[in-house]
């Protein structure tokens, strides 16, 4: 995304921002920028209805510039499409303030935006890593068993399962094995075609300067070696020169499975992170497994869930020394302002205040996902707490005890805001 | 070339060489083809698939004898006119199969007579003319072409298709052609596959029921009959010479094998007799389908009913096919008020359907239950073959069946020589159930295999599952559909302690947690410790404490030293001396003693789907998979989850033969009809249409955690059913003893631990309380639970 213009003011943060998508990945950007009640400027093409002096009336689609206060976004993974319905907010000849009406973002096109709440350091960094330049890692992976392939897009910030294949291979019969190899062969055709027809490979004489992005293929078993193979077979075959040009391109890792949740196992093979180490998606994997790990060390220095994690955070137990924070985007793009406000004061705080590392994953990747099932939100801490699930009133004795040895000040000022918050 | 994918065994390094084979394989095979399908768009493409698939089916059995390049040129050159390359291809192979097919069909009807004797014998056979066949020069190129399995067409589409095919409207010069090619069809029905024999005498034992059930048989049919028996008369004479030629060497070679007693099959001896008789139902099945597009198809659902369309069908032709055209009248008509019916009545109305139709066929209609438990059956078991990769399972199986002869002598040296080949020779009986590709060169078993052996008391099917972790969802598969585990075990040194902290554990935890209460461990290679008793007693004693841990009774633990390479107390005692300290029982007499579970007979009908295939020319597809309770019979209309779509079994075979009914605990195979193939894979549900699995796409679940267990994605397991899915909320942990809530919303439960958790399915998916499930994750099984209710 290219920032057009901006004028933020420092302190506040109110202020306005316009950019111009430029790639598809630049629409989900959008989709996480824009919050509600923010307002969005971008040209519209709206059919209005004109009543001439004499009475007949003709319609007419104009395009104009339209500003409207968001009141819900739509965002299309596989298309990304990014539609954003609002109200009018500003009137001009054609609309009144308060209409209907539906912007499609589209790429190319600029918009404007303008934070409601202002530009708080979650939407600045949003912002930020949006309109960064650098060349971002991108790849196609298919993961696949017998009969059953997943072909994705990974992106920086998404995994987008594009097609999703699935043949039935008769499995191995006694004394017959031919109507399994037919079935192998048939699987392999069809998901061959059908990830050259997503890749939509490059004519290699036509545009030599297009980089051909790296293909992952990942199964159990020999599958995915098997399929090379076939691909192998199937270039010399045919001859076909972008396919001969992308088998360099093409990596064979691992997956215990042929679901796309395995992807998370082969983006976090050696195979992979070798060539692809400081990626968002391998980071954010790599993360989520040492998480894990800890987790079932179970020491009391990982924990996950909203309450739990907000209750370490408040016991300064995400801070300098290791302490990690784990939060999801979708925390942000919450429809009420209130919860998207807890969410942006917790980072604020582990970064700034109690000087921990915070991670913002992408719920479009595997390991968002995963993240996701743990409440969006999980922490490694600097030392072992117990008891952060306990419910409210297990808490609460907990705190009193807390109270009874208190020595200094400071000590009670921690134990009378974790009370505050468990009240509350 | 790419990295070795994960695998870290020395093994792989054949890898290369085989990627060299593929090549040349390939260009063998696509060659003469490549030119041809580049000229062709997708539409020619698609029109050559589905007219490969159609000339396939008309020319019936005969289509074995030719290869789809064949059937493709003919195509091409008749502009896609089916039933101008039938005719084409028919008269060419009607002067081409005598030559041709004359050696491949005397391994052929070897292989057919020793099905119709029993299924043992079956499989040595079959699978020796399958890997001599594979060398025929037609045959390669015929198998890497997407066919008949490809869009296999529904009935709505044999409807369409046959009314091009001249049956009707041919000059009767050519019909004759066709009667007279009869013999030939037979004989490759014959010999074409055991399967296909099989159903030969079935079909012939169905026609002798249904005469003797419908005496009052029309003129026309009559006549009808009267004709054929002309036919068939004469293409006997025909074809005299070659075929008591061929009979003779069929009964020959296969006799000594026969050693087990088989079941009574009463068409069994009279082999000569019959064979004039097959004649007549072999050319009515191959117009059986047409004869389903004239009736309806719950008319062809049935078996006997086909037989009367087809032999009144040469009449109608003689006398106008309008009377025909009435005749089809009811059937769309038909199908559209079945595919109206709920659930409900639909076995009473599709009752009533056959009656209207026709006065012949409908379920027998057994009480299953009660036939069963008075047909005195022997005992049968299926049984599951796991351990670490590399234990020596497959060794194990082939072994037993070589030495109970169901494998013979030439097919192992044949093997043995064809390992040699590759520097494999040690694997010559494992290749008895390793038989794709890719399993050879390997060494490595990658699906279940299937095989049978009887004894004097019992039949056992054979599940040999693969050892290597990334094959795991199969062996759970395989381990469905077992009764009891055989447990492989390599005596050899660090061999079984590899195993022990690798999928022999993960294996037994899942044999377990299926419910499986006996187990036999086969602690195998007992040779490369020089059957050293000192080794046995070690891991006697460790793997007792492992299995106990487990939850397996000490007395229902059975260990055997045994040898599968070499074959000591697989089916006999051990000869060496080195190794009479042990006086037990050999493999073969544990697996005749061990106790069975129960049979659930009487509750509904509950199959797990294992394979989906087309088995049988004539149906759109078969399935085959473990009747989990309940019982079926030919003619039953089933219901197929999650699709909710009703199929009909037009044929049911156990372990190779045909049977009327199958009941819980075997592991049947269902021709079905009525149901386009898409409505069925792995891992669906068969039941009964008025009790059927409630879809659920979030259950509660009882689990006993085997690694820890946090929310997160997973693999769900229900017997053959693997589907992603996740963990969504740790509800409760609870007292492993009494199921009490001990904590509420536990953050992780930790291995051993028992817990209350919500599985969240990818789709709604046939679950029901009480079944059980296996949930993994990254390639570990995380934990085993109980089905509790839905979320
Ligand atoms: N010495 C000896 N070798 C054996 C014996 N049984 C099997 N083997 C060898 O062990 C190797 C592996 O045998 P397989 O039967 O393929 O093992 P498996 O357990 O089926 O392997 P997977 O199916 O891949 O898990 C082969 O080389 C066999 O020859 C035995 O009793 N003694
Ligand atoms: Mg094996």
């Amino acid at each position: 995304m290219k920032l057009l213009k901006s004028q933020i003011e420092q302190k506040t943060g109110s202020g306005w921002a316009a950019l111009l998508p430029e790639e598809p990945e630049d629409m989900w950007h959008a989709y996480n920028l824009i919050q509600e009640h923010d307002l969005i400027r971008a040209k519209a093409v709206r059919r209005v209805s004109k009543t001439s002096d004499a009475g007949s009336t003709s319609s007419q689609r104009i395009a104009l510039d339209l500003t409207i206060t968001v009141t819900y976004t739509d965002f299309d993974v596989g298309s990304g499409q990014l539609h954003v319905s609002g109200r009018v907010a500003t009137e001009n000849e054609y609309v009144k303030i308060g209409q209907h009406h539906t912007l499609d973002l589209e790429l190319n096109r600029k918009f404007t935006i303008e934070k409601a709440e202002g530009w708080d350091s979650v939407a600045l960094g949003q912002l930020k890593e949006a309109c960064d330049a650098s060349r971002r890692a991108q790849l196609w992976a298919v993961v696949l068993g017998e009969g059953t392939a997943n072909i994705c897009m990974i992106t920086e910030h998404q995994t987008i399962l594009r097609q999703k294949i699935e043949i039935a291979v008769p499995r191995k019969r006694k004394g017959g094995v031919d109507g399994h190899t037919k079935g192998m062969d048939r699987f392999f055709s069809t998901t061959l075609s059908t990830l050259l027809r997503q890749m939509d490979l490059p004519n290699a004489t036509t545009s030599p300067q297009e980089k051909t992005l790296p293909l992952l293929l990942a199964s159990p078993g020999f599958v995915a070696s098997a399929f090379l193979t076939y691909i192998k077979a199937e270039a010399t075959r045919t001859t076909n020169k972008p396919l001969l040009a992308l088998l360099p391109h093409i990596t064979i890792a691992h997956s215990s499975s042929e679901h796309i949740h395995s992807l998370n196992e082969a983006l976090s093979s050696p195979a992979i992170t070798n060539k692809l180490s400081d990626t968002k998606f391998s980071r954010e994997t790599a993360l989520m497994d040492k998480f894990a790990t800890m987790m079932r060390l179970d020491d009391g220095r990982a924990w996950y869930g909203p309450r739990e994690v907000e209750r370490a955070v408040d016991k300064g137990a995400v801070g300098r020394g290791g302490g990690v924070l784990l939060i999801n985007n979708a925390l942000f793009r919450a429809q009420n302002v209130g919860e998207r406000r807890r969410w942006v004061r917790l980072v604020d705080r582990v970064r700034d205040v109690e000087g921990g590392e915070v991670r913002v994953l992408s719920e479009a990747h595997e390991s968002g996902k995963r993240l996701e099932g743990l409440g969006n939100v999980a922490a490694i801490l600097t030392f072992p707490l117990e008891g952060l699930d306990e419910d409210d009133l297990g808490y609460l004795l907990k705190i009193f005890n807390l109270l009874s040895d208190i020595r200094h000040a400071s000590e009670l000022d921690i134990s009378l805001s974790l009370l505050n918050i468990s009240i509350v | 070339m790419p990295p070795k994918s994960g695998f870290s065994r020395a093994r792989n390094v054949d890898y290369d060489d085989d990627d060299v084979y593929d090549d040349e394989d390939y260009y063998d095979e696509g060659g003469q083809n490549a030119e041809a399908e580049d000229a062709m768009t997708a539409d020619d493409k698609e029109q050559m698939r589905i007219g490969t698939i159609r000339v396939r089916e008309a020319l019936g059995n005969m289509s074995d004898s030719t290869s789809d390049q064949k059937i493709q040129e003919a195509l091409w050159h008749y502009y896609y006119d089916v039933s101008k390359s039938v005719s084409y291809l028919k008269n060419k192979l009607g002067t081409e199969v005598k030559k041709e097919k004359t050696k491949p069909i005397s391994r052929f009807d070897q292989a057919a007579s020793v099905a119709d004797q029993n299924a043992p014998t079956t499989t040595g056979m079959s699978t020796h003319v399958h890997v001599s066949h594979v060398k025929e020069p037609a045959r390669p190129a015929a198998h890497r072409l997407p066919l008949r399995s490809i869009s296999i067409p529904t009935n709505a589409a044999a409807t369409d298709f046959f009314w091009d095919v001249p049956w009707g409207n041919v000059p009767f010069n050519r019909r004759g052609i066709i009667t007279v090619d009869a013999p030939h069809y037979k004989g490759a029905l014959l010999g074409g596959s055991s399967k296909l024999a099989a159903l030969a005498a079935k079909r012939r034992k169905e026609r002798e029921d249904a005469e003797a059930a419908a005496p009052k048989v029309d003129s026309d049919a009559d006549s009808a009959i009267a004709m054929l028996d002309k036919l068939s008369v004469r293409t006997k004479e025909n074809n005299n010479p070659s075929r008591q030629s061929r009979y003779l060497v069929r009964r020959r070679s296969p006799s000594p094998v026969l050693e087990a007693p088989k079941e009574p099959e009463t068409e069994e001896p009279e082999v000569p007799q019959p064979a004039v008789v097959i004649e007549s139902p072999a050319q009515r099945a191959s117009a059986s389908l047409f004869a389903s597009t004239l009736c309806g198809t719950d008319a062809a659902a049935k078996q006997p009913p086909l037989q009367l369309p087809d032999l009144s069908m040469p009449l109608a032709a003689h006398q106008s096919y309008n009377t025909m055209d009435a005749f089809s009248g009811p059937s769309p008509d038909d199908i559209k008020r079945k595919s109206k019916l709920a659930n409900g009545d639909l076995a009473e109305s599709v009752e009533k359907l056959a009656v209207a139709d026709e006065p012949r066929t409908k379920s027998k209609n057994l009480n299953v239950v009660d036939v069963f438990e008075k047909s005195g059956m022997k005992r049968m078991a299926n049984f599951v073959v796991l351990g670490h990769v590399d234990h020596g399972k497959s060794t194990l199986m082939g072994r037993l069946l070589y030495d109970l002869k169901v494998i013979d002598q030439r097919s192992i040296d044949k093997l043995r020589k064809e390992a040699e080949l590759i520097g494999k020779s040690s694997f010559a009986l494992a290749w008895v159930m390793d038989e794709t590709s890719e399993e050879r060169s390997r060494g490595v078993t990658v699906d279940i295999a299937t095989n049978y052996i009887e004894t004097e008391k019992s039949r056992f099917t054979i599940l040999d599952a693969p050892g290597h972790k990334d094959f795991i969802p199969n062996m759970i598969s395989g381990a469905s559909q077992a009764d009891f585990p055989v447990l492989v075990i390599d005596a050899s040194t660090n061999s079984f302690e590899s195993g022990l902290k690798g999928q022999t554990k993960e294996h037994i935890l899942i044999a377990r947690s299926m419910g499986m209460q006996h187990i036999i461990v086969a602690v195998n290679k007992m040779d490369t410790v020089a059957w050293s008793k000192a080794r046995f007693d070690d891991i006697v004693k460790r793997m007792t404490t492992f299995l106990t841990e487990a939850s397996f009774l000490e007395k229902r633990i059975t260990f055997i030293p045994l040898a599968g390479l070499t074959g000591e107390n697989v089916a006999k005692k051990i000869e060496n001396s080195a190794g009479h300290w042990y006086s037990g029982e050999t493999l073969l007499e544990a697996l005749e003693r061990i106790e069975l579970p129960q049979r659930n007979v009487r509750k509904a009908l509950r199959l797990s789907v294992a394979d989906v295939f087309k088995g049988d020319m004539r149906c759109p597809l078969s399935i085959s998979g473990r009747i989990d309770a309940g019982t079926l019979q030919v003619g039953d209309v089933v219901l197929a989850l999650p699709a909710n779509e009703t199929a009909t079994i037009k044929s049911i075979e156990v372990q190779d033969a045909p049977v009327d009914w199958a009941v819980a605990g075997q592991i049947p195979t269902l021709h079905l009809t009525d149901i386009d193939p898409v409505h069925l894979r792995q891992g669906d549900i068969v039941c009964a249409p008025k009790e059927p699995v409630k879809l659920v796409k979030a259950f509660t679940s009882k689990l006993l955690a085997f690694e820890p267990v946090l929310p997160m994605p997973v693999e769900v397991f229900r017997s053959t059913l693997n589907s992603p899915g996740s963990i969504r909320t740790l509800s409760a942990r609870l007292n492993k003893f009494t199921g009490e809530v001990v904590k509420k919303k536990p953050r992780i439960v930790k291995p051993g631990e028992v817990a209350r958790v919500v599985v969240q399915l990818e789709r709604e998916l046939p679950i029901e309380e009480g079944m059980r499930v296996v949930l993994r994750e990254r390639g570990r099984t995380v934990g085993a639970g109980l089905m509790e209710n839905v979320a």
